[in-house]
């Protein structure tokens, strides 16, 4: 269990993948996805460590989101995809039918691409993961929305206007409003999917500012296609072709000193 | 080759002014409605005044008629309808949206939209010969004996007055509402859903506290259309309401609703001042149910401009 | 934080999700119901009879409905010749003639206004301009009655049909030079024929089973229609009068006509169904 991932592709970079020393939050073992009869994953391996920020990289279609949407199995809302493989949270495997998925979209948020606000109040939208996952007096309720408005840096510009439709706000703090309310409910992990891609740069530099805070506390997996973001703010990196984890390891060394020609190609901007 | 345009011209005239004619029927004959129903009343109207609407009189002998008991059956009738027809649509529209698995859910669609098609002779009939038994022998026996010290549950077990007219309602105006509703459920946008799954929501949870919210407007001017519908159903409640001029407090009484005294006695009347007060109640019943369609069509349309 | 019990919410999603299936299939087993009804009752009535014979005096003998099932082809063939047309024209004219004007708007309001008026209330109308001026109740003013509900949904469905015809439809057969009119009634419609088939066909069986506008504009008749200018017998208005009277054989010929109406107006709507998704799979 505490061997990280070795891709299969290729043998000689097994002592690359190898590096994190740490056990590994989320161990990802020979997982293949399906659309249908149309297979779109091939033989994943990925070990995501704790505390820390790996990004998912690769050209569109690529298979990157559909890899994460296995994490908290919110692929499952279509009857025709379909996951085989194992996916270890702290060794256990979230694929199994014993997993309660309500208990593991709690301890894995998600960010999606677009904002996506629910129809109610901006009190209303942070409370809401934790009405739904927590007993709490009203009281507490307050006192965490605040908190994890605190922790996106929203809660000055809306703590005059709680009341509010979350569609009122621009994108860029819709979306941190979505982080908010996924980081309410204290999840160790969360998933983002593209999350800046939809957002105005200066939104999007407060994203990445905040994702660089949060590792602290937190687990993050971020999809991007932004290959600068990628760089700046994760500490690892995977890059996905066709459905394949290509190249997995430290951030710096994927980009500096690649040891796949795609990786290269991709990250110099030859194609993608 | 000038006398070639000229054709053409006339030709293209020709086509615009057919169809505008056409087109122009329709204001046409709306207003001719209108026109037709007052100027018939008349007599009535001089008459009764006002007092029409609040007089709960109904006597062809003695030539007084109001049209209250008919007003308040067409109200009542058409609230238990809709008592009984929002919360099952609204389960089943949930069932479809949610729950179902995929196979399940075209077969139960078009089972439900084939609710719509029965002509409603048909759900007269079979009120009157089958619910009607049923209600008499098994329902009303077993209200009256756990809930018989409310009013409304007191009273012979007939089988046929307001309880059966209003569930007949329900089943006609089920459909129209729950495929509705299922049109503004899946309208909720794909990634607004999967962030609630997403959040850890139960399928119930994503539909009470997100699709339902989100969906609300256009839930509600649903309901305006099929209160509307169920207000001018006509042969259906005829057929299972008992047709008596009374207001009563007991749902299992015999009543009447403006469309089935108009269906009913029309062919009787005679005298002017009658055929008046029958014209008098079907302009009644137009106003009632254009209000209501007109508020549910501008709402919903509002929703669509907001781009809903 | 105390952690809410996911059994607990686990249990309330399942309870809903039973009280929803029970719901569905309470709604699918009331229409099996109704239709094993209309069928086991029926069809005791449906003989040779039924379809050649008119019905038999109050209280005696035996006899079946071939009056009414004349007189109401007769008035539905009348009310879909006449509000086709027109319903096709005014649709016409709201999407290819005057498609923006406020004058178009405000018909289309009233078009949709027009669906939803009550049809007894049409019925009504059509009494007092129709019969009551022609001192008879008439197979033609039954005929009008249907015609003025279906006209309406005609229009709009022209209406809808024509809009899904792309504009480059419109444009090309303009472009190659041909009269608006031609463009319209030979290529707009071309591309638009089965919605406006498909939607007159629903039209049709939606007032194949109207009552209450026949009741006093086509009366009924217990003789073979004529002309349409007396009253007419017809199968709907015949079923209301058969089940309320006291007479067996009557009712037994009520349920015949249930059966034959039900019939009729689920196999159009199945056909236009197979015809839709056969179309969509194209």
């Amino acid at each position: 269990m505490s061997q990280p991932a070795v891709s299969p592709v290729n043998q000689k970079r097994s002592n690359i993948a190898s590096e994190p020393a740490s056990t590994p939050k989320i161990a990802v073992r020979n997982l293949n996805f399906y659309y249908g009869n149309q297979q779109v994953l091939f033989d994943n391996n990925l070990d995501i460590m704790p505390y820390s920020v790996t990004a998912i990289i690769g050209p569109s279609g690529c298979g990157k989101s559909t890899h994460i949407r296995v994490y908290n199995r919110i692929f499952e809302l279509y009857p025709e995809q379909r996951a085989e493989g194992e996916v270890l949270l702290d060794g256990v495997n979230i694929l199994s039918r014993q997993t309660d998925v309500i208990e593991l979209r709690r301890r894995i948020g998600m960010i999606f691409q677009k904002p996506t606000p629910f129809p109610m109040s901006i009190f209303e939208n942070v409370a809401y993961g934790l009405r739904l996952h927590y007993r709490l007096r009203s009281g507490e309720i307050a006192a965490r929305v605040e908190d994890a408005l605190k922790a996106v840096g929203l809660w000055d510009e809306v703590k005059d206007r709680l009341d509010a439709p979350a569609v009122s706000l621009s994108g860029g703090q819709q979306q941190r409003l979505c982080i908010a309310r996924a980081l309410a409910v204290e999840p160790e992990i969360l998933l983002m999917d593209e999350p800046t891609s939809a957002i105005d740069p200066a939104g999007t530099a407060r994203i990445e500012a905040l994702v660089t805070s949060l590792k602290n506390s937190i687990t993050i997996v971020i999809v991007t296609h932004n290959m600068q973001q990628a760089a700046r703010i994760s500490d690892y990196t995977a890059f996905f072709y066709e459905g394949r984890i290509v190249e997995f390891g430290p951030t710096t060394r994927v980009f500096t000193n690649p040891v796949e020609k795609a990786t290269e190609d991709y990250i110099t901007g030859r194609f993608g | 080759m000038f006398c070639k345009k000229q054709k053409n011209m006339t030709q293209d005239t020709l086509f615009k002014l057919a169809t505008g004619t056409a087109a122009f029927l329709i204001p046409l004959i709306m207003g001719g409605i209108l026109g037709a129903l007052v100027f018939n009343a008349l007599p009535a109207i001089r008459a009764f005044g006002l007092k029409f609407l609040i007089t709960n009189e109904w006597n062809p002998a003695t030539g007084k008629f109001g049209a209250a008991a008919s007003l308040f059956g067409t109200v009542l009738s058409s609230l238990i309808a809709m008592l009984m027809a929002v919360p099952a649509s609204l389960f089943i529209a949930a069932f479809l949206s949610e729950f179902a698995p995929r196979w399940l859910k075209k077969p139960v669609r078009y089972g439900i939209e084939t609710l719509a098609a029965i002509p409603s002779i048909i759900y007269g009939m079979w009120g009157l010969f089958v619910v009607a038994p049923f209600m008499s022998q098994h329902v009303q026996p077993f209200l009256t004996r756990y809930f018989g010290f409310i009013p409304l549950f007191k009273g012979p077990p007939m089988g046929i007055g307001m309880l059966n007219a209003g569930f007949i309602l329900a089943l006609m105006v089920l459909p129209f509402i729950t495929s509705a509703m299922y049109e503004v459920f899946v309208m909720t946008p794909r990634e607004t859903r999967e962030a609630a799954y997403g959040a850890g929501a139960t399928a119930w949870e994503v539909l009470s506290r997100v699709t339902l919210p989100q969906s609300l407007p256009g839930v509600v001017g649903a309901l305006f259309l099929g209160f509307g519908r169920a207000i001018g159903e006509t042969m259906a409640v005829t057929f299972v309401i008992g047709n008596t001029h009374q207001i009563s407090s007991s749902l299992f009484s015999a009543g009447t609703t403006i469309a089935s005294t108009l269906a009913n006695e029309f062919t009787e009347a005679s005298e002017g001042i009658y055929l008046g007060a029958l014209f008098e109640l079907g302009i009644i019943l137009l106003f009632v149910n254009l209000i209501v369609i007109v508020i549910g069509q501008q709402w919903l349309k509002k929703l669509k401009q907001r781009g809903f | 934080m105390r952690i809410r019990n996911t059994r607990a919410r686990r249990t309330i999603n399942n309870l809903i999700k039973l009280i929803s299936l029970v719901s569905a299939v309470a709604g699918i087993a009331v229409l099996f119901w109704i239709l094993a009804d209309v069928f086991v009752k029926g069809a005791g009535a449906i003989n040779w009879q039924f379809f050649t014979e008119p019905p038999p005096p109050p209280g005696a003998g035996t006899g079946g409905l071939g009056n009414a099932i004349i007189g109401t082809l007769l008035m539905i063939i009348f009310a879909t010749l006449t509000s086709v047309p027109a319903g096709v024209f005014a649709g016409v004219y709201l999407v290819e003639v005057n498609p923006h004007s406020k004058l178009s708007e405000w018909i289309r309001f009233l078009t949709n206004t027009m669906m939803g008026i009550p049809s007894i209330v049409t019925g009504l109308f059509v009494y007092a301009v129709l019969v009551k001026p022609m001192g008879t109740f008439s197979g033609y003013a039954g005929g009008v009655a249907l015609a003025l509900i279906m006209f309406p949904v005609i229009t709009r469905t022209t209406e809808d049909v024509l809009k899904l015809v792309p504009d480059s439809v419109r444009e090309s057969a303009l472009a190659l030079g041909a009269k608006r009119w031609k463009a319209t009634f030979s290529v707009v419609f071309r591309t638009a024929s089965s919605g406006l088939i498909t939607g007159s066909l629903l039209a049709v069986a939606r007032v194949s089973g109207e009552t209450a506008p026949l009741l006093f504009t086509a009366l009924n008749s217990p003789y073979w229609p004529e002309s349409l200018a007396q009253p007419t017998a017809n199968l709907t208005v015949t079923i209301f009068n058969f089940a309320m009277s006291p007479y067996p054989e009557w009712q037994k010929l009520a349920w015949g006509a249930s059966l034959l109406i039900t019939t009729g107006v689920l196999l159009v709507i199945l056909l236009v169904r197979t015809a839709l998704s056969r179309g969509g799979n194209k």
